[in-house]
């Protein structure tokens, strides 16, 4: 139970409802978005203020194993931005992984009220449900990497489908996740079993189960279907990073017909050019195909000049990483689940390759037709840490500052580039879809990004500013399930949001199949393995399709 | 001679029954010795001894060890209060304890 | 005993880092204790067996029972009036009870280390500078063929070690178990752990950088001359023998205890072994894991990580964390005096801290909370007996490859367990901090009283 409050005079922006601006009363009971309050609820008035719906980060990496190694591996990147405890919070540390206190609190004075970590081996749901635990404000939930489960791929080579869509649903299950997580599907037995080695092509079958990433992709697409998950397989293509790798990203792509896939962080997906050599730009070949196919939905993975550290399941992808830093570097491998790789990275302006890669993710912002569908992303913190979104926001709003920018790095790359010719700027409307109602709708997520009657209480209320990087940067208020956990810029109180999650139905036969793959090939037993409800504390399911038949 | 001490099954059995009780006392006073050396001190299994070094002192039991097994100059003992009182307090910047590696001179008690 | 036995199938041992999860455990439920632990190791059946319920205090202020309420206000006020109040132990409890444990510290702007930072510290540190290579334990089980042993002794400190994870275990690409493993042990001493190695490598003591710097220079090419023998003890065709095998494996792990970081040359020994395994995956796939001691020591160094963003050795004086080992970890503040409070969970750094440490720590007001009789709890001014993790209560912990397990108890304590108790200090604590800040002047007022956190 919540007071209730009103708000008032401000300027609304619910692409979810077709409001562009408009002053509107809203009212607030129980952590709801309701249609009237009694008169002696308590009063903001947003005059000269915009509002919108609560942010949501669709791609994050914000808590579990490899974000703790990451934080573990870099007080360099710590000491030099502390986040300090107020009477009601709690400290923390920063820099582009910061601890779980800091994360929360970061993300709320981003005026972000929800975010999904992208990549859970299920033997780490337990870890990040414990982070979750300790990270404020924002309501979070997980894609669980089952891309390249080593039970599944038996299943996929043996052709027994109806049992993959079983073993999935019972993994989700087990690991309370959102949906399927796939990352350079096929690529982590090379990498573990062959020396450190790697797939490359879609149709390139491994030597151990003798499918292609294609064969992979395919599969988890049909299951996630046929269980009607609210957000489809979120995929991370093959050969991250390589020059040349667009021609793979649009293949995958092509696999999915039209049925619904996410492709994540595209921008880093989008490399023209001959593989070891400096890539060019496939950002508009990339956007047009995207433009085409409504059944795909991406979002950009947008570079920003920096400190970052590059974190991901793609184990190989991270060792290049580490060819060109030849500093510290962090190889995790998960049994039967997963690769991880960990490298500290920084993106420079006057590097070739880091400023076309903040060009083409531009390009595929500013050529993109439909803001629900390429939506806002920094793969934080792989392309940038999530505190740089304002700025980011800034570029694509703000054509005069962005023309600065352009200026400031490496011309031989912005000359490959057709940034300098699109005058496109975004308009508060289509940020409000790039940051809230189109993650949402990606996402499934009936009660977030919008502000119509039924909706979660997550409201973000900034000050109507020319600059819109400090506009975004610091909401006046902000507005979770009801609680105004930031007020007149500062935090009033302490609180910790939900954890999202859904439950497929399986056939629970399933178990007598997966029961003796335990017994062999894990290091735990079977009966410890699923998360209890113990971890969830506050949470929410956010039902499938199937539940509604 | 370098004294390295370490843990044991048995100092870990014995540490569950309780720290305070007699068998996990024993145990973490019991020194093992390379036999040769022991010789030269004219030590037999069950004498005690004394460790010194510039930190302090502690009184053990030693037994022997053949030199295959524990090479002449080192000296191994279960982790425990006898332990600690040789142990040096610097810990270099690194908030670690040299506790595996400790010079110390070694008599034998009343004989 | 009595024919009350229950029996609580995949218990977990919480005794060493191996963190069994596959315990039969026989519970006389009456008696309230354990009669019998099937698969447990000689370690484990100790753990087990004596984890009786004692007649004793649950809480006591300098010896004398008190109430736990009162115990828990005498707790709270010591550690709010101390200047420089520090916090350690913590590797023996659930994660659930160390998150209370860095929230008090946050909220007494304290200290909090961990048992880390006297044992596998210095591997913290290495892993700051170097990274780490690494792998949770199934994947050894399923795919390692060179298995190396470096300054450890797990027959005798993690008795199933070799049996359960990375030995003897047939998995996915290791269908003949040890038949298709080489095992290698690198140690100063012959040990129990000596005959499961098919190769026995025995460096002079105080030598190992020394031999793993070598061992780096052979895998980047580089020549060696024979002096390395005389240097470190260690032939050089057995170290060319070593980088060969180590070049050639499918899948090798560089398993590292104490016997590196408690030595000489501490961090630089483990930074030189996780480099020399992060150089290997040039050639191979190559992973390294430090054998990690207590039972949840991974889990306090995973919560006061992600609740501070460093591993241990962690200071909140100036309102924010800050790390520096050598300054805030335990051995220092206590032997330079520094520490005028102590908060101990699940720790006996009176019978194991060097002496000055130790002298320190008996002059100033210590709160301890054990599961039995120690050296420290003789001292303490508070005195709490808790429950034991594992044995009486549920919790999570973490294994030394970092994967998190769930704990089922056995049979109920009548000793609260470390979480309450904590938790208890924690409301109480930043009630009495919240009152200083108000004294203060402060205007900022909660609307809303920390809403849904307990």
């Amino acid at each position: 139970m919540t007071a209730s409050l009103r708000i008032i005079n401000g300027r609304v922006y619910d692409p979810a409802n077709g409001i562009d601006g408009e002053i509107k009363e809203l009212c607030i009971k129980d952590a709801k978005i309701v249609d009237s309050v009694d008169d002696d609820a308590s009063v903001i008035n947003a005059h000269g203020m915009v509002i919108m719906p609560g942010g949501i980060d669709i791609h994050c990496h914000i808590a579990g194993p490899k974000v703790n190694m990451a934080r573990k591996l870099q007080p360099e990147d710590k000491r030099h931005d502390p986040h300090p405890a107020t009477p009601f919070t709690r400290s923390g540390t920063g820099g582009s992984v910061p601890s779980t206190f800091a994360t929360g609190y970061r993300y709320a004075t981003l005026g972000y009220t929800t975010a999904f970590d992208a990549a859970v081996p299920p033997l780490a749901a337990r870890h990040v449900l414990e982070e979750f635990h300790d990270t404020p404000v924002i309501d979070k939930g997980y894609y669980v990497v089952l891309g390249n489960n080593v039970f599944m791929h038996q299943l996929i080579k043996e052709g027994r489908k109806e049992e993959l869509k079983h073993a999935i649903a019972w993994w989700l299950n087990a690991s309370k996740g959102y949906t399927p997580k796939i990352v350079n599907p096929g690529g982590d037995e090379p990498w573990k079993g062959k020396k450190n080695s790697n797939v490359h092509d879609i149709d390139e079958k491994d030597t151990v189960f003798e499918i292609s990433p294609r064969d992979i992709i395919d599969a988890f697409i049909d299951v996630a279907n046929e269980l009607g998950l609210p957000h489809p397989p979120h995929l991370h293509c093959n050969n991250l990073g390589h020059s040349g790798n667009f021609e793979t990203t649009i293949e995958t792509m092509k696999t999915a017909g039209d049925r619904r896939l996410h492709i994540a962080h595209i921008q880093f997906h989008s490399y023209a050019g001959k593989l070891g050599e400096n890539p060019l730009s496939a950002g508009r070949e990339i956007v047009e195909y995207v433009n085409a196919h409504p059944n795909i939905s991406t979002d950009v993975g947008q570079v920003m000049f920096g400190k970052s550290t590059v974190m991901t399941a793609d184990a190989p992808s991270a060792y290049l990483t580490r060819g060109y830093t030849h500093s510290k570097w962090i190889n995790a491998d998960t049994e039967n689940e997963s690769g991880c790789g960990i490298a500290p990275y920084t993106y420079q302006e006057h590097v070739y390759t880091n400023a076309l890669q903040w060009a083409i993710g531009l390009e595929i912002f500013l050529l993109s037709k439909d803001p629900w569908r390429i939506v806002f992303s920094t793969d934080s913190p792989n392309g940038a840490s999530f505190t740089s979104y304002p700025k980011l926001v800034k570029l694509l709003m703000d054509k005069s500052y962005r023309d600065e920018e352009i200026s400031r790095v490496n011309q031989r790359a912005m000359n490959k580039s057709i940034l300098r010719e699109i005058d496109r700027e975004y308009s508060l409307y289509e940020i409000a879809i790039i940051t809230r109602a189109g993650p949402a709708r990606c996402l499934g997520l009936k009660n977030k990004g919008h502000l119509g009657i039924g909706a979660d209480a997550d409201i973000t209320i900034y000050d109507d500013q020319e600059d819109k990087e400090l506009m975004f940067n610091a909401p006046r208020y902000v507005i979770k399930s009801g609680h105004a956990v930031i007020a007149d810029f500062e935090f009033t109180t302490d609180y910790y949001g939900k954890t999202l999650h859904i439950q497929p139905e399986f056939d629970q036969s399933i178990e007598d199949s997966i029961r003796p793959f335990f017994d062999d090939y894990y290091s735990v037993r079977f009966d410890n393995y699923a998360v209890t409800d113990y971890y969830l504390h506050d949470h929410e399911y956010i039902p499938t399709k199937q539940d509604a038949l | 001679m370098i004294l390295v001490p370490g843990r044991s099954s048995k100092q870990g059995t014995s540490l569950n029954h309780g720290k305070l009780k007699q068998e996990y006392i024993d145990v973490t006073s019991t020194l093992e010795m390379n036999q040769d050396d022991m010789a030269k001190l004219k030590l037999v299994d069950g004498d005690s001894v004394r460790l010194k070094n510039d930190v302090g002192e502690t009184i053990v039991n030693c037994i022997g060890k053949k030199p295959e097994d524990l090479p002449s100059g080192m000296l191994f003992i279960p982790y425990g209060p006898p332990s600690s009182q040789l142990m040096e307090s610097d810990t270099a910047g690194s908030g670690m304890p040299l506790s595996k590696h400790m010079e110390v001179e070694i008599e034998k008690v009343g004989g | 005993m009595t024919d009350n036995i229950k029996i609580v199938e995949n218990a977990t041992c919480t005794f060493c880092g191996c963190v069994c999860d596959d315990m039969d455990l026989h519970v006389d439920v009456e008696e309230k204790k354990i009669v019998k632990a099937k698969n447990a190791c000689v370690l484990g059946r100790a753990w087990f067996a004596e984890h009786t319920i004692e007649d004793a205090p649950a809480a006591m202020i300098d010896g004398k029972e008190v109430s736990i309420e009162e115990a828990i206000e005498e707790a709270a006020q010591t550690l709010v009036k101390a200047k420089f109040p520090i916090t350690y132990g913590l590797s023996d409890t659930t994660c659930e009870a160390q998150r209370q444990a860095v929230a008090i510290s946050d909220f007494v702007k304290g200290t909090i280390d961990t048992t880390t930072s006297v044992c596998h510290g210095p591997s913290g540190l290495a892993f700051q500078g170097v990274g780490e290579s690494t792998s949770t334990l199934g994947e050894v089980k399923n795919r390692a063929d060179l298995v190396i042993y470096w300054g450890g002794n797990p027959a005798e400190s993690h008795p199933r070690h070799f049996g359960r994870y990375a030995v003897t275990p047939k998995g996915m690409f290791t269908p003949g178990g040890k038949k298709d493993r080489t095992v290698v042990l690198v140690d100063v001493r012959k040990t129990k752990s000596s005959p499961v190695a098919d190769i026995l490598v025995r460096p002079k003591p105080g030598k190992d950088f020394e031999v793993l710097w070598a061992l780096r220079a052979l895998v980047k090419g580089k020549t060696l001359s024979n002096d390395i023998e005389k240097d470190t003890g260690v032939p050089l065709d057995v170290l060319k023998d070593l980088v060969e095998r180590m070049k050639n494996c499918r899948f090798g792990v560089l398993f590292f205890g104490m016997g590196l970081t408690m030595t000489r040359g501490r961090h630089f020994n483990s930074g030189a072994l996780l480099a020399l395994a992060n150089d290997l995956n040039e050639f191979t796939h190559f992973v390294a894991k430090p054998v990690r001691g207590h039972g949840n020591v991974t889990g306090a160094d995973n919560v006061v990580s992600w609740q501070t963003g460093y591993p241990f050795g962690v200071n909140f004086s100036r309102g924010y964390p800050r790390f520096n080992p050598g300054e805030f970890t335990t051995v220092d503040t206590l032997s330079n005096g520094h520490a005028d409070a102590a908060l101990i969970i699940a720790s006996d750094p009176a019978s194991n801290f060097p002496k000055k440490a130790i002298d320190h720590l008996k002059r100033i007001p210590i709160i301890v909370l054990d599961t039995k009789s120690t050296e420290t709890t003789k001292d303490a001014h508070v005195a709490f007996r808790t429950a034991t993790y594992g044995i009486n209560t549920t919790g999570t912990v973490y294994r030394m490859d970092d994967v998190a397990i769930t704990l089922r108890p056995a049979f109920e304590s009548p000793f609260p367990d470390d979480e309450t108790i904590l938790t208890g200090i924690r409301k109480r604590v930043h009630e009495l901090m919240l009152a200083k800040h108000k004294a203060h002047g402060a205007s900022g007022e909660a609307k809303v009283a920390s809403p849904s956190k307990d």
